[in-house]
């Protein structure tokens, strides 16, 4: 009886979700917002993907609070784990060792080429730093622990020091915090060398991430 | 429009089947193709940053920390 009733709110809940969204999607009240950045945004930053240019240069602030928000995710599991050794799950077999040598470098690759590309393709520096962290979750599957915590942590710290360093001159050069127009040229677009800092930025941020990641699946399995 | 409905029928009923597994393991997993199908229905509706970001976090690190959760919770309660 108890879970009927459950099912029946929970279609309720999904109605009301439903005509949200659609409200949502539909509004059409004062799009001023939406057609200066379909109009000026790869002129203003020269970046072809605009979705990118909206998460650096234009928001770029709350760029900093997600960055802060994941570090001080890592730091509470990192604080939660004691310094034992780490503990190998089960033996694992033939397959999967051999194909981790010819996965391990393939995987590393892909996600390295997605944050370097950010400012091209779909894509950016946190799912980058994602698909990173998964190659090290598959050496963390067989047992074989080649990447230590603490140099996961000094990479991460030197990072994220970094970011903050170009945000900073950004501030000081031109009034906003991660500001693109001065620092670096802009160049032509869909060139693998333009949009000013914008890709130095997404490649620190990616091995922020990655190593952010790694750093908190080695300390679950410390325990 | 076919491929949005196929889309959602099929996860209504991976996520049906998730809740109505009784072995944890197999529920792990139904969580994992949950994930997946809805980065597929970000890419149907167009946002392929989301898709990207849904499926290497939702997909790969959340079902690794399920996992290991579940192995250090077996040798817990095995003790």
């Amino acid at each position: 009886m108890k879970k009927f009733i459950g099912l029946i709110l929970v279609i309720i809940l999904g109605f009301f979700l439903y005509k949200g969204a659609v409200t949502l999607s539909q509004q059409t009240r004062n799009p001023g917002l939406n057609n200066y950045y379909n109009q000026n945004a790869v002129s203003d930053t020269g970046v072809a993907n605009i979705v990118t240019s909206i998460v650096l240069t234009y928001r770029g602030f709350d760029t900093l609070g997600e960055v802060t928000v994941l570090f001080l995710a890592a730091l509470g599991v990192g604080v939660l784990a004691f310094f034992k050794k780490n503990k190998k799950i089960k033996e694992s077999s033939f397959i999967i060792k051999t194909g981790y040598k010819i996965l391990f470098p393939a995987i590393l690759l892909y996600g390295i080429y997605i944050f370097v590309h950010g400012h091209l393709t779909p894509g950016g520096g946190f799912q980058g730093g994602a698909i990173i962290a998964s190659a090290f979750l598959l050496q963390l599957i067989i047992g074989e622990y080649k990447m230590s915590s603490a140099w996961a942590a000094l990479f991460e710290g030197f990072s994220g020091l970094v970011f903050i360093l170009l945000g900073g001159a950004g501030l000081l050069w031109l009034g906003t915090f991660l500001g693109n127009k001065g620092l670096l040229p802009l160049g032509t677009v869909k060139m693998l060398f333009s949009a000013g800092i914008i890709p130095i930025i997404y490649v620190f941020i990616g091995i922020k991430v990655g190593f952010e990641m790694t750093g908190i699946l080695n300390n679950l399995n410390k325990e | 429009m076919i491929i949005l409905i196929y889309a959602l029928v099929v996860l209504a009923l991976l996520a049906g089947l998730s809740v109505l597994f009784l072995d944890v393991f197999s529920a792990i997993i139904a969580t994992g193709f949950v994930s997946l199908m809805v980065s597929i229905l970000f890419l149907i509706l167009k946002a392929p940053d989301v898709a990207i970001a849904e499926v290497s976090i939702g997909a790969a690190l959340t079902i690794g920390i399920l996992l290991i959760a579940k192995a250090r919770a077996d040798k817990y309660l095995k003790k």
